[in-house]
């Protein structure tokens, strides 16, 4: 069957290494679905064309064209690929934003890779104390592996091994996650709809 | 079908001025709105209840009965009635009074308002807003229709041998409308009880409006008081006007821009496209108008904010007469044609005086 992944990335150059490291990551999901014999259809959300339109947002209560079909991706997809530049020892406000708008319980259950990239290794655990406490506050499930990549791992030179093994053994997880169970993604898991099924008055007069 | 205006009762800044007017002349001025409402031929006015600055309108009862005398076929109204903060009671004592005063002219719209804080000034929760605004509906309903109330709840001491005085004009209640914007509680609440349904419409797409309204239209059906199509909608919207569309929206622009709740956010012409807001020509919103029609099916009460953002007096004054004069004739004529014949008017004290009789009589 095809799995949707959603990759939102919150680069903001252009060319990104943010964005540099989203497609490394989407390309190597996309290699270990098909060892399971799946077929994956990558969908790239750039939040920086979305800037405008979060602010928008945090002011009106409700997303506005491009950002509610963004909202709509993430929400669809069977996995998330999550990438943010470290921004002042934590993930970007651009970044935060689109989680502050979403709607509770839209990521409950879904995979998702989280990675970071920053112009020095000094900024690599931002990803374990600001990121996965993120997502972990919105029940997603978070694979083990978050991958950080610095300056020197994209000239190749970083003393503790290669990138693209980190990128690999990220994806290889996030593989497995989609396969580890029968709620695949957050389609099944997450919210009922209170609005398909309401909850009948007399049990709400019960209080 | 029903026209009219609602009001948050803002004082704000006039943006092109820097002029903010005194509460008494925004108390004033809600006045003078509200009869010239009945003057451009407009069925009703509805306030909101505010218990904190920037609004004026914390006592709606006290200034819908003065308003009420300085009327005659102006249908009162509120946008919302703080079903959750207001001790029930007090809702059944003062609007009995005022249906009375205005000899009938009266419904109410309970709400949750918009303020969170507000809860705590008088001793709620705001994580209880939905079981407050269902027990304390439950209760206000059975003292307007049961001369004698025993009542046990969470959020309210008990009532023994209790008599609501005055009793409602006629022994008939006031109709209710039950306005929200997301809660499908609320759409449920209003369809338990063949209650009316208002969808702020506002500030918001209209998928919004659409889903909430969908649900309640089901409910209404499943609770028995009709087929979907017969339940009571309403809808609210906000729209500034000039002959010349360009006018308006250079007119309104500043507002628009420095605006409580969206201001300094998305464009107007964003704005516009996104939500019913309407700046343009009276064309443009009888257009617009009659397009809420095809997501939310025939509907019976139709609200416009028209005096929010500190537009000044004569400028509300003058969007009345364009709206009295130009839109409203022409909306009422395209709506009735469109309506096919079992979907039913708005309630009034008179069509449910009617129902009472009959029920007597049979």
């Amino acid at each position: 069957m095809t799995r949707t992944v959603a990759v939102l990335t919150a680069g903001l150059s252009q060319p990104s290494s943010t964005r540099l490291l989203a497609d490394q990551l989407a390309a190597a999901a996309d290699r270990a679905l098909r060892l399971h014999g799946e077929r994956v259809q990558v969908e790239v959300v750039e939040l920086r064309d979305l800037a405008h339109a979060l602010t928008d947002n945090l002011l009106t209560g409700f997303p506005s064209g491009g950002l509610a079909e963004a909202v709509e991706t993430v929400r669809r997809a069977d996995a998330l690929i999550a990438v943010t530049p470290i921004f002042t020892a934590s993930y970007s406000g651009l970044f935060k934003t689109f989680f502050d708008v979403l709607e509770d319980g839209m990521l409950e259950g879904k995979p998702v890779l989280i990675a970071a990239t920053a112009g020095t290794a000094r900024h690599s655990l931002a990803l374990e104390y600001a990121v996965r406490p993120l997502f972990a506050h919105l029940r997603a499930r978070v694979v083990p592996t978050a991958v950080f990549a610095a300056s020197e791992d994209f000239a190749g030179s970083a003393p503790d091994g290669s990138l693209s093994a980190r990128v690999e053994r990220a994806a290889r997880e996030l593989a497995d996650a989609l396969q580890s169970d029968g709620r695949l993604g957050s389609r099944t898991a997450g919210a009922v709809d209170h609005f398909a099924d309401p909850t009948p008055f007399e049990e709400l007069l019960r209080g | 079908m029903q026209f009219g205006i609602f009001t948050v009762g803002d004082l704000t800044e006039d943006p092109t001025t820097g002029r903010t007017p005194s509460e008494h002349e925004r108390i004033k001025n809600t006045v003078a709105i509200a009869r010239k409402a009945e003057e451009v031929g407009l069925d009703v006015f509805a306030t909101g209840e505010h218990h904190n600055p920037p609004f004026v309108p914390s006592a709606p009862t006290t200034t819908l009965a003065y308003i009420a005398a300085q009327t005659s076929t102006l249908l009162l109204s509120t946008s919302t009635t703080l079903i959750t903060t207001t001790d029930p009671v007090r809702i059944a004592e003062d609007y009995a009074t005022l249906q009375h005063l205005s000899d009938g002219r009266l419904d109410l719209m309970m709400g949750r308002g918009n303020t969170g804080p507000v809860y705590p000034w008088f001793g709620k929760d705001i994580r209880d807003g939905i079981p407050l605004a269902i027990e304390s509906y439950h209760l206000l309903h059975r003292l307007w229709r049961e001369e004698v109330v025993n009542w046990e709840g969470r959020y309210r001491t008990p009532l023994q041998g209790f008599t609501a005085t005055p009793r409602p004009l006629d022994d008939v209640p006031p109709f209710v409308w039950h306005g929200s914007i997301r809660s499908p509680e609320i759409a449920e609440q209003a369809a338990y009880y063949g209650d009316g349904f208002f969808s702020n419409h506002i500030f918001w797409p209209a998928s919004h409006t659409r889903q909430m309204v969908d649900l309640y239209r089901r409910r209404f059906e499943h609770y028995g008081h009709g087929s979907a199509d017969q339940a009571i909608v309403g809808l609210g919207g906000q729209v500034f006007m000039r002959p010349h569309s360009q006018d308006a929206i250079r007119e309104f622009r500043p507002y628009f821009d420095n605006a409580p709740v969206y201001g300094h956010g998305p464009s107007l012409e964003e704005f516009t496209s996104q939500t019913p807001l309407t700046v343009g020509s009276p064309q443009q919103v009888i257009e617009k108008t009659l397009g809420f029609r095809d997501y939310v099916g025939d509907y019976q009460r139709q609200l416009f904010l028209i005096d929010h953002a500190g537009l000044p007096l004569k400028t509300v004054l003058e969007q009345l007469d364009i709206l009295g004069e130009e839109v409203v004739p022409v909306l009422r004529r395209e709506f009735a044609a469109l309506k096919p014949a079992h979907v039913p008017e708005a309630p009034s004290h008179a069509s449910l005086l009617g129902l009472s009789r009959q029920v007597v009589t049979a």
